[in-house]
């Protein structure tokens, strides 16, 4: 074991988010790298081990299904932080901004008068063959006109530099509660890199999460009853579920716990009786949120729900129906949705995409497929992709064929050079994949967006999987001022 | 403080397992002990045992005879048998599973840590060499919980819930083994019998650990009615029936809602109070309704607890909801 040596770095012509060229930190990485390679071998093994500890103790885990049962695993992490200067980080973060309030009004439209498939923006046959489009919610007007309160977007960076959006979440996105307990192991791991007041905090997202939860009570009064609904310690984001409700301070509930009259009201079962629930910060998939409205199996849910919502009675965050955007062939239109109803160019660019319903591109995505990555329109965390230039030629046959059958479902990208960052390896810094999802609230107040987000890491070399599910791991996500003040 | 009335549920549920493993596993030492002290061919045997906890039936479908092997397997380590020490801490842990973010960490931590150090121990066999460590590991364990609850959970909805539970539990277990054991000991027409009578009230006391501070409280001979009136109507022994219902109208006073729940526990507890306990002594018949009504008016009790507090799935009946209406 040996110091930790920059010049021995060796990004191997990917861009490193925190070193230049061998030896050659970035300027907001700076302070970090010399505090690394200022310590002995003994001591980065220390704090390894004290970033372990605090993962153990703090009970950080998430739950991974494996051979039919479930269990907890330990929150794997990277003690050496992913850094971000503050400049670069305000214009992601005005994109972010600009991506969701298009996103919204697109999902309004589409429930209301369709405008954007009349004027010709987007094809009708992408509206048809939806899967999450839910025609249970035409017509409705959530509060403030907002259907995805929470959105998680995935940002890579690509081999020149540039930032991409990869996809964004508007269904039930999770990984919060992970970038919060990320930055509380970094602070007791290393403390001496706080003291500089560059590194901008990140806790502000509980309480406006709470605030713009609050802010869509249907009951106008101080004090609404606001309630995470979970689908229970099964889930995988169960951790998450418990965690927010602890940090807001309101009830975790499930299905059970709630129940909808005949006055469309929801209450919650308590020991003092029924309750009156306002807004229902709700972590259950819409196919299983309402028995009565969509899948009549669901034990999750609650019947009456939908009715309630429709009545105005409840508010649910997110909307139901606001899927119908978190989908991969609606993703490549957004830079165009942006112009639609903003007029604005977009600020963040999507990474390059190929439509298989498009007779052009499926053309060219069959011919290619060694050098793309394939998406289904509706699956998320990583399941269901091919990774062109990895796969068998069984595996690439395999997915032609289900291109060709259903081609509204598939969509290909070209392999992106992802960005790396130093991960420890045996006390030695080596590069790795990473990408970032930030989380964007959008409220009465407009929108926030959290201070970087999620920074996920591929632990196995070479890999671009990044997903915790499938073996990728996580970092602090630092955003640093930098020049001098 | 809202508190969810199925996370009210389960807590409940989880102190009553805990403190039914720990009664059966006290009554199993207890009673192995004693049976190394009865003559050759004594009637009273392990079969009484299995009548206390209330498994005859299940265990005849699973089991030929009763005798020390099989009763000790059925009632410690069977999964078969709902009424076993493994299937209660199971059950203890499955309750706090899906609320184990309302109570201290630690608590979670040593349910997890009892169920699985207790399952190993019983896989590995329960032979008489064996037997009495895995009792004590068990009394210990649940101990262990008793005490962490009792010294880091705040005081609101989730302690009173399971105090509830415990106390309940307990005296439901305290009536069990006086029914089944008295059955034995107040027949007077075996004379075999009488020179064990003093053994057997002290296993008695024993199996509550209630035989020092019995002595404590009596100091004269060991005798059936000093026996039931300690462990009936004392009022400062924590195993009686008597403090037991105490507790748990103490528990019911601070939570709302409370009229019929309280009013059952006091009716129950006024039975006890006016108990003729020399009476009852003197016929085994007298005994046996008094115990059944006291088993009834905890039936009762647990009943008003349930539909006042915990959720009710199927008959909801508008009754509630317009009570609730009206609370909105």
């Amino acid at each position: 074991m040996s110091h930790v040596d920059w010049q021995q770095y060796d990004c191997a012509g990917f861009y490193d988010e925190l070193v230049a060229t061998p030896g050659m930190p970035r300027e907001a990485a700076k302070m970090l790298c010399d505090v690394l390679a200022g310590f002995a071998p003994d001591e980065l093994e220390e704090r390894k081990n004290a970033a372990e500890i605090a993962i153990r103790t703090m009970g950080i885990t998430f739950t991974v299904y494996s051979e039919g049962s479930m269990i907890d695993r330990a929150w794997p992490f990277d003690i050496v932080p992913r850094i971000i200067p503050a400049d670069e980080w305000r214009r992601t973060e005005a994109g972010l901004k600009q991506r969701v309030e298009a996103l919204n009004l697109f999902i309004d439209d589409l429930y209301h008068d369709q405008k954007v498939v009349k004027d010709g923006v987007l094809p009708a046959a992408v509206l048809e063959q939806s899967v999450n489009f839910r025609p249970q919610c035409v017509g409705i007007d959530p509060p403030h006109g907002v259907w995805a309160h929470i959105c998680g977007s995935d940002l890579v960076r690509g081999g020149d530099g540039t930032v991409y959006v990869l996809e964004d979440n508007l269904r039930i996105p999770s990984g919060v509660s992970y970038m919060l307990e990320n930055r509380n192991v970094t602070k007791r791991v290393l403390p001496e890199l706080f003291a500089s007041g560059k590194i901008h905090p990140v806790d502000d997202y509980v309480p406006q999460l709470y605030d713009m939860l609050a802010g869509m009570s249907p009951r106008h009064w101080d004090d609404p009853q606001v309630v995470v609904l979970t689908p229970g310690i099964y889930n995988s984001a169960y951790y998450e579920h418990a965690y927010l409700a602890q940090q807001m301070g309101v009830q975790l509930v499930q299905g059970p716990d709630l129940l909808v009259d005949d006055d469309d009201v929801v209450y919650m079962r308590t020991v003092q009786g029924l309750t009156r629930v306002d807004v229902i910060y709700r972590r259950v998939d819409d196919a299983f949120l309402d028995p009565e409205a969509f899948r009549k199996d669901s034990v999750l849910g609650v019947p009456g729900l939908m009715r309630a919502w429709r009545s105005g009675k409840v508010a649910l965050a997110n909307a139901p129906g606001a899927g119908v955007a978190d989908d991969k062939v609606v993703y490549a239109f957004v830079p165009k949705l942006i112009k639609y109803y903003l007029d604005q160019e977009a600020l963040l660019p999507n990474v390059p995409s190929y439509l298989c319903m498009l007779e052009e591109d499926r053309r060219y995505v069959l011919e290619h497929l060694h050098e793309l990555v394939v998406k289904p329109a509706n699956e998320s965390g990583g399941y269901g992709m091919l990774m062109g230039p990895q796969a068998s030629q069984a595996e690439r046959d395999a997915f032609a064929r289900l291109i060709q059958e259903n081609p509204r479902n598939y969509m290909a990208q070209p392999m992106l050079n992802l960005s790396t960052t130093p991960t420890l390896f045996d006390g030695r810094p080596e590069p790795r994949h990473v990408d970032l999802r930030p989380f964007i609230l959008s409220g009465q107040d407009g929108a926030y967006v959290t201070t970087g987000g999620l920074t996920r890491v591929a632990l196995v070399k070479g890999s671009l999987v990044v997903n915790s599910s499938q073996g990728g791991g996580s970092k602090d996500t630092w955003i640093v001022e930098t020049g001098e003040d | 403080m809202l508190m969810l009335s199925r996370v009210a549920e389960n807590l409940y549920w989880m102190a009553r397992y805990i403190e039914r493993a720990e009664d059966t596993a006290r009554l199993i030492n207890v009673s192995s002990h004693l049976m190394l002290d009865m003559p050759y061919r004594q009637p009273l045997g392990w079969a009484a045992m299995v009548d206390i906890t209330g498994g005859a039936e299940v265990f005849e479908t699973l089991y030929d005879e009763p005798n020390d092997r099989n009763v000790v397997q059925f009632l410690c380590a069977d999964r078969r048998y709902s009424g076993s020490i493994l299937s209660a801490l199971a059950q203890a842990r499955e309750n706090l599973r899906t609320t184990r973010d309302v109570v201290p960490r630690e608590v979670w931590e040593e349910i997890n840590q009892l169920y699985m150090t207790a399952s190993a121990h019983a896989d590995a066999g329960l032979g008489p060499g064996r037997r009495e460590r895995f009792l004590k590991l068990v009394i210990r364990g649940c101990q262990t919980l008793i005490g962490l609850i009792e010294g880091t959970l705040s005081y609101g909805g989730s302690r009173t819930f399971m105090m509830l539970g415990r106390q309940l539990e307990r005296a439901d277990m305290i009536t069990r083994i006086i029914d089944v054991r008295s059955a034995n000991l107040l027949q007077r027409d075996s004379d075999e019998i009488r020179p064990f009578e003093h053994l057997q009230w002290m296993s008695v006391l024993k199996s509550l650990t209630a035989y020092q501070m019995y002595r404590q409280h009596v100091r004269c001979r060991v005798r059936a009615t000093d026996v039931l009136r300690f462990l009936v109507q004392d009022s400062l022994f924590p195993r009686s029936v008597s403090r037991s219902l105490k507790d748990s109208i103490r528990a019911l006073r601070s939570l709302p809602r409370h009229e019929r729940a309280l009013a059952t526990a006091t009716l129950v507890l006024a039975d006890v109070a006016e108990a003729d306990v020399r009476a009852l002594v003197r016929s085994p018949e007298a005994l046996h309704d008094f115990i059944d009504v006291l088993q009834q008016g905890f039936a009762e009790l647990h009943t008003a607890i349930a539909r006042t507090y915990f959720p009710t799935l199927d008959d909801l009946g508008d009754g509630e909801l317009l009570a609730a209406s009206d609370q909105a």
